[in-house]
């Protein structure tokens, strides 16, 4: 079992994924440490956005086993079957997830974006509720706009709101899906900026994402994401200065 | 013989029009309500495909918009008790046989609404408030069905609207409602205009409110913080 300390918080073991005759996921092993920074590069479609869903278990894999706190995340500890929908949503609630698209809730002010988690699944009266909400808003420098509705707020604005809406809900870990990727690029600072205050305090965090800055000064470790299968991990320095895989070489090729 | 303006007023604001209006509204009102509960239940049926109760839902949808609401009223007030000897009682009256009739078929004009308007929420708002721990129930409550509500609400009022035009069709089933009552005076007078033009007054206010009523729910669902509505005591203070 992954009980033993040093173990990874968060482990996926042999995930699979097809898509009809297309294979994302071809038997991926991904692990985090607690308190560790994963950025995961790699080109459109080689499958990173797809683990990530998966280890969100927002998308269920093929095959493939997720540990999470030593136990076995998505399935009963004696079975391989998925556990049924309103019991993965309990599951759910340690890991924090964050989207391109934002996906806030457009009918709900920021303030109450960041509130409804607590409200809605943990049960927290409404007082607290707002209390909490407010305070996470500080944590990504939006406290000035709680009132305002998203579709008042840039791109960038909010992006911050969504972190602060998953991180009201104290998760263990936070999965970023390209969260920059849908900014101007002026919007991209203030988001990377609250991401890596995140990283500082601690937060462990898997990060798929273009921002190869963020990756060499933000990151502890570096993985490359080719045809659905993680071909390099390596610490910032050695994956940028001394890339081992051929896929590695390639993509810095392109994006630096 | 020209307009006689006193009968005009007179019926106008006679007891029996506005009740005849009153009982108009009330029907359209139950029949939109219960309509809108059954076709949202057949929306959810059909768009989770569940096996063999999405055939029944494709079923009623298709006999229900087949039929002309004439035709169902005259089925449910005159053939129902044919086979269900309880619908003989007295309970089952004209406004209840109504209610039924209406309602039923507009559950199925309402699925149709329901189910393009639940569509038209983005995929990304079911997946974000699942990845916030929401069961389905929850995501569906709090985060699709107010979205639903804003696509739905130009339709549904025309629905509605409809609806009240349609109680007058109860008038076969010989419901009391406000077409009903104007028939009534027209055949023991022999005047038509000014009953017909009282009850067109009825029909143009009622479908005037409904009108404002409309408009000051879409703007409720405009969404932004330039409404004077949603303020909360958090907010101020902030710098």
């Amino acid at each position: 079992m992954h009980t033993e300390p040093g173990s990874p918080l968060l482990y996926a073991e042999g995930i699979t994924k097809s898509y009809g005759q297309q294979h994302v996921l071809r038997s991926t092993d991904f692990s985090v440490r607690e308190g560790e920074v994963k950025a995961i590069l790699g080109r459109s479609g080689s499958g990173k956005s797809t683990l990530l869903r998966c280890t969100a278990l927002l998308e269920l894999p093929d095959s493939g086993n997720i540990w999470f706190k030593g136990a076995k995340l998505g399935k009963k500890p004696d079975s391989d079957r998925w556990l049924r929908e309103t019991q993965l949503a309990r599951q759910r609630r340690e890991i924090g997830m964050v989207f391109q698209r934002f996906n806030l809730f457009p009918h709900l002010t920021a303030l109450e974006n960041v509130g409804i988690g607590p409200r809605t699944i943990q049960g927290v009266g409404a007082d607290e509720c707002a209390e909490r909400a407010m305070a996470e808003l500080k944590h990504v420098d939006m406290a000035q706009c709680a009132g305002k509705y998203p579709q008042e707020l840039s791109g960038g604005q909010q992006q911050r709101v969504a972190i602060a809406r998953a991180l009201v809900m104290n998760p263990k870990v936070m999965l970023f899906d390209e969260p920059t990727s849908a900014l101007d690029p002026e919007l991209v600072g203030g988001v990377l900026k609250v991401m890596e205050r995140l990283a500082s305090e601690g937060m462990t965090m898997v990060v798929v994402t273009h921002e190869v800055r963020f990756a060499r000064h933000v990151a502890d470790t570096v993985v490359m994401f080719h045809e659905g299968r993680i071909v390099e991990e390596a610490t910032p320095e050695e994956f940028f200065d001394d890339p081992k895989s051929d896929a590695t070489r390639q993509f810095l090729k392109h994006v630096i | 013989m020209s307009f006689d303006t006193n009968l005009f007023w007179d019926s106008l604001f006679s007891r029996e029009f506005a009740n005849g209006a009153l009982l108009a509204i009330v029907v359209a009102l139950i029949a939109q309500a219960g309509g809108i509960v059954i076709g949202f239940l057949l929306a959810l049926i059909r768009m989770n495909k569940v096996p063999v109760l999405s055939h029944i839902a494709w079923f009623y949808i298709w006999i229900l918009r087949a039929l002309p609401t004439l035709l169902v009223l005259l089925i449910v007030w005159n053939a129902f008790p044919q086979f269900i000897p309880s619908m003989k009682d007295p309970w089952f009256t004209p406004f209840i046989a109504a209610c039924i009739g209406l309602g039923f078929q507009e559950g199925a004009y309402m699925s149709e609404i329901l189910r393009s308007a639940l569509s038209a929420v983005d995929e990304g708002q079911n997946t974000a408030a699942r990845a916030l721990g929401m069961t389905p129930i929850q995501s569906m409550r709090r985060v699709l069905i107010p979205q639903m509500i804003r696509v739905a609400i130009p339709p549904t009022s025309n629905e509605f609207i409809n609806m009240i035009k349609y109680t007058s069709l109860a008038s076969v089933i010989a419901l009391q409602e406000l077409l009903t009552r104007a028939q009534v005076q027209v055949a023991s007078t022999f005047r038509y205009a000014e009953y017909y033009a009282a009850a067109a007054v009825y029909y143009l206010v009622i479908v005037s409110v409904l009108t404002i009523a409309q408009s000051r729910l879409e703007k409720r669902y405009l969404w932004t913080s330039r409404q004077p509505h949603v303020t909360t005591p958090v907010e101020t203070e902030t710098p």
